[in-house]
């Protein structure tokens, strides 16, 4: 397997601020690399320094075997950025935003204008085309703004939380394209704070926390080093949603997450199925609905780091099973 | 795999490159001006107020003759007008920086400057256009300058001159302000002194002495007394020195500040 992306011990610090401590992290040619992460973890950053915008402290990354510092010429020629923010010029349409691009990258202008009318068909932007970016809604900028990373047919693409503010039906039209590209043969790199997001879309999946990578894998990977299943029970009345949650202590052994309509537990072994199925009869609490699935990338994300990932997560929520300053976890990925 | 665009995108870049990139960057910021009208009006509109200002509300007290104090002041308020107008390239290009705009540029595989020299060649439109405003109200309002046509555009070329200094300025704080509101803030402290604190309104003879001193080491002194010079008659040589050397300081301090900003933020 050939990695279009090569990162080794990243180091950058801001003041006194280390961002990122030692990043190391590698994407497959052609397929789609997910960098998950809080806010503040260090996922732009890491972006940044593979985009050439920033050059690392310590460390060193490669694109497509071009040294990022060194050979930045040759890396900018070969990748496209979308940034958390779209980063279009507002006071112009989408057509000269997209004409510049191509102008600059070398096209003589009828060119330029054909691949501009290319990209905005492709994404659905045709119609408001000559209108001013200003105008456009928030999910049109970000399509925009993806069209033109890609006016230089790019083939490595970084996508940093690309969907971020997007309402659902604007998400699944971005992801949508990105498996086209993918389908292209284009490497992504996608940052993002949405486990879901990361689900859908990464083949690889890269998690990181306070600047370092704490763990690596595919995603089901990933889901199976986290307890393996959960168990989800719903009772039929509410009130009894404590009890419940007693019974789920006592059978599996772990404080149980308990949520606003059910009781959900992390279970290694599944005989605790029947167990809590006698004990709950016993106690007589009737049950709405009970399963074992795996675990979602949330969870996951909840147990390697001690707290949730999605914006407005409380960065030092208590720890539920996994204290987060235990050592790496790392999910080797079969070679 | 071969693309097209791949294709086209230099091996390294050449000086050939980068004036190329600079000035498709450059046709950025005309665009913007095109499809901006309310940028324009704003740049009229400013240097409207300030002629309407000093020559009819000040003028008569000024100079017991609103018509001298027009000859008198015109020349000033076109260097001031302009001096405001370099403001403008540094909120541009603070704008951009926080737009994520620069980033987009900088991932591209184009000449590094080339952003700057759009953004500075393209504002150098929008002085002339604030100086053309000044003078095709000063024509409308009677000014005719003894200098005549040559003295007129030579003063507009000096004024050009030390604009494409004091821009560097500018370049360099938008480069560093952390905030828009930072960046308004170094305007008025910096723009205020310097453009009312010299010839450019009255004579700094009628100054208080320490006053008069600063307006006489004020560079817009210089270049305000070169453009009067120039369009009115008057000693041009003295003050135009004095502007050149100005003009040549700013650059030499604040080109490589503003460069070294930018390539660390690269």
């Amino acid at each position: 397997m050939t990695y279009a992306i090569q990162a080794e011990g990243l180091v950058k610090n801001f003041g006194t601020t280390r961002a990122l401590d030692g990043v190391s992290l590698r994407a497959s040619a052609g397929r789609v690399l997910g960098v998950l992460g809080p806010n503040g973890a260090g996922k732009t950053t890491a972006v940044r320094v593979l985009a050439t915008l920033i050059a690392p402290d310590a460390g060193h990354a490669t694109v497509n075997g071009f040294d990022v510092v060194r050979d930045a010429h040759q890396v900018r020629r070969r990748i496209g950025l979308t940034g958390q923010y779209a980063a279009v010029d507002e006071e112009l349409s989408g057509a000269q935003n997209l004409v510049l691009i191509g102008r600059l990258l070398g096209l003589p202008g009828p060119q330029a204008r054909a691949r501009a009318a290319e990209l905005l068909a492709e994404f659905d932007l045709t119609d408001a085309g000559d209108r001013r970016v200003k105008t456009y809604s928030g999910g049109m900028r970000r399509r925009l703004d993806l069209g033109a990373s890609l006016v230089g047919r790019p083939s490595v693409l970084y996508l940093d939380e690309p969907t971020t503010g997007l309402d659902p039906r604007s998400r699944g039209q971005l992801w949508e394209m990105v498996r086209k590209l993918v389908a292209d043969g284009v490497t992504v790199l996608l940052t993002t704070q949405y486990l879901e997001e990361a689900d859908h879309l990464a083949h690889d999946i890269v998690v990181i926390d306070h600047g370092k990578v704490i763990a690596t894998g595919t995603p089901d990977q990933l889901k199976d080093r986290v307890g393996g299943q959960i168990l989800n029970v719903q009772p039929v009345m509410l009130e009894e949603l404590d009890r419940l949650a007693g019974v789920v202590r006592e059978v599996t052994g772990v404080e149980p997450n308990q949520g606003d309509t059910s009781v959900s537990a992390p279970v290694d072994d599944p005989a605790v199925l029947p167990a809590v199925v006698r004990r709950l009869d016993a106690a007589g609490i009737g049950v709405a609905e009970l399963a074992l699935r795996k675990a979602t990338l949330d969870e996951v994300f909840l147990a390697l780091t001690g707290h949730t990932a999605e914006p407005g997560g409380e960065p030092d929520a208590p720890a539920p099973s996994t204290p987060s300053e235990q050592p790496q976890q790392h999910v080797r990925t079969p070679s | 795999m071969t693309t097209v665009s791949q294709a086209v995108t230099p091996e390294r870049i050449s000086p050939i490159n980068t004036i190329q990139h600079g000035l498709i960057a450059t046709s950025r910021s005309l665009l913007r001006l095109r499809s901006n009208p309310a940028e324009i009006i704003g740049l009229t509109f400013q240097p409207l107020m300030f002629v309407a200002l000093f020559v009819f509300v000040f003028g008569q007290a000024l100079m017991g003759s609103w018509q001298d104090y027009r000859d008198f002041v015109l020349p000033g308020i076109i260097v001031q007008m302009v001096a405001f107008a370099t403001i403008g390239t540094g909120m541009t290009l603070f704008t951009d920086i926080d737009k994520g705009i620069f980033d987009r540029f900088r991932s591209l595989p184009i000449a590094r400057s080339a952003p700057l020299i759009g953004a500075v060649l393209g504002d150098l439109v929008r002085y002339v256009l604030s100086l053309v405003v000044i003078l095709v109200v000063g024509f409308l309002i009677g000014f005719r300058p003894p200098g005549g046509v040559v003295g007129t555009l030579a003063g507009a070329g000096v004024v050009l001159i030390f604009a494409l200094a004091l821009c560097w300025i500018w370049v360099y704080l938008g480069l560093i302000a952390k905030t828009a509101m930072t960046l308004q803030m170094y305007a008025m402290t910096l723009m205020f002194p310097l453009t009312f604190g010299g010839s450019t309104f009255v004579s700094p003879e009628q100054m208080p002495d320490w006053m008069a001193w600063f307006a006489s080491v004020n560079p817009v002194t210089s270049v305000t007394d070169t453009v009067r010079g120039l369009m009115l008659g008057g000693p041009v040589a003295g003050p135009f020195a004095m502007t050149l050397l100005w003009s040549a300081a700013i650059a030499v301090v604040f080109f490589p500040l503003a460069v070294r900003a930018y390539v660390r933020r690269t």
